[in-house]
């Protein structure tokens, strides 16, 4: 299944503000919602989204049942070296996923 | 997500606008020039999200679907891309000409079904279920290959008893409210109905994203909400059906541009 598409600029200019993009495939489920034997389906949201630059924190966010099904993130950052953009998000269902992409700055 | 509390809204919003169809005479058909995708009806927010690959959520199973097309499925160890190729090439223009007249089984046949054909006879694989999210995600996948194309369903003279047969159950009144799709989206599209602008029904973009859905899904969902807002009792899902139903939309939407995977509200 198709986790997530990212989307960061391959090449960039120091210095640049460049965007980045998240769409995760999640189903986002509240927990409020009765399944068809009328009880509750249990709550599995993303709680907690991570954006490391080389390691260092860039972005991160915390996630609430309001938010839609294969929430989309988007925000930017300042190009300053090549290297590592790695994601990270963590589900009630205790899954972590790490997806990673690599940027060349000239 | 929020199916079942928009679900409530819908009737309601029906209820609401009961002796609305009944009271008016029919209005002809949209003329070819009249013709509005459901893309121009909808928010300017939805169509920068369908336009936008990078935050069209569709576009998570046209991945999942893109995998699919090149994985070992079945006892036969084949993938679709073995016989197939490149799906760039090979499925280009396809989905804007289903349904298409099966021979075989002397009968109109959608995409899913012809998917599902090559997973039993050329894979020996189980056939997918209808809204699975595999067969979603090849649908969507393949249906993409002919995005920007032109719809050319309906050429086939074989085709032409279903697609009548089509044309009748899209004006003919059922459910409790006693509506016929064409009450709707022949007589009164780009009025509202509650919240909704009333679409002309055209099957340009599935399968597709629906936010009210929070999920990709087929024609067949769509036609199965519409009949539940009326009351109807909706036919299973893979029922000959609604593959007529689809085959007089595609026909009826010849030469506008396919959007699969489209973004509905
Ligand atoms: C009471 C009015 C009403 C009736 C009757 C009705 N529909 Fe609809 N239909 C709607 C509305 C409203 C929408 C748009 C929903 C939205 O935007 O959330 C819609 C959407 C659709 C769409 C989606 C078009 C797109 O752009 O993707 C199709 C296809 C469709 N209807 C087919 C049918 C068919 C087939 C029938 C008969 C079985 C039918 N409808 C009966 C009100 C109706
Ligand atoms: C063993 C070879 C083989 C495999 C594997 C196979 N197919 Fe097919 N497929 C065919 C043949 C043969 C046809 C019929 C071509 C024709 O009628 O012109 C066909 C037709 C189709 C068509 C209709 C094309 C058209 O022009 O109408 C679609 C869509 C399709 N296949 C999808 C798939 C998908 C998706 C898979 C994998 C799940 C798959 N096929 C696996 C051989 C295969």
């Amino acid at each position: 299944m198709a986790r997530a598409l990212i989307n960061v600029p391959s090449k960039a200019k120091r210095g640049e503000i460049i965007e980045i993009k998240a769409l995760v495939s999640h189903p986002m489920e509240t927990g409020y919602r009765t399944g068809p034997d009328g009880g509750l389906v249990p709550r599995d949201i993303i709680s907690r989204f991570l954006c490391t630059y080389n390691g260092e924190e860039i972005f991160s966010a915390d996630l609430f049942p309001a938010i839609a099904a294969n929430p989309f993130l988007s925000f930017t950052t300042v190009a300053t070296e090549s290297g590592r953009i790695a994601f990270r998000w963590i589900d009630d269902k205790g899954q972590a996923h790490l997806e990673t992409a690599e940027i060349v700055v000239e | 997500m929020s199916g079942l509390p928009n679900r409530k809204l819908r009737n309601a919003g029906i209820a609401g606008a009961l002796g609305l169809g009944a009271a008016l005479a029919l209005a002809p058909e949209a003329l070819p020039q009249e013709r509005r995708s459901g893309f121009e009806f909808m928010s300017r927010e939805s169509q920068v999200l369908q336009q936008d690959d990078t935050s069209n959520p569709g576009m998570l199973w046209v991945a999942e679907g893109e995998a699919l097309w090149s994985a070992r499925t079945g006892a036969s160890g084949r993938t679709c891309a073995d016989c197939h190729g490149d799906a760039a090439v090979s499925m280009k223009g396809v989905a804007a000409r289903y349904p298409v007249y099966f021979a075989e089984q002397s009968r109109p046949i959608d995409l899913q079904g012809r998917i599902n054909i090559c997973r039993e006879v050329n894979q020996n694989a189980t056939p997918l279920p209808y809204e699975s999210r595999e067969l979603l995600a090849l649908a969507a996948f393949i249906g993409k290959q002919s995005r920007g194309m032109p719809i050319t369903a309906g050429d086939d003279q074989r085709l032409e008893p279903f697609r009548a047969l089509g044309q009748e159950l899209y004006e003919r009144r059922q459910g409790q409210l006693n509506f016929s799709c064409a009450n709707c989206h022949d007589d009164h599209w780009g009025r509202k109905l509650a919240s909704s602008v009333i679409p002309q029904s055209h099957p340009t973009g599935y399968p597709l994203y629906r936010l009210e859905w929070q999920s990709v899904g087929s024609l067949q969902r769509r036609f199965r909400n519409c009949m539940v807002g009326v009351r109807a009792e909706p036919y299973p899902f893979g029922s000959p059906e609604y593959v007529n139903l689809e085959l007089f939309l595609m026909t009826r939407a010849r030469g506008m541009p396919l959007e699969t995977p489209a973004i509905r509200p």
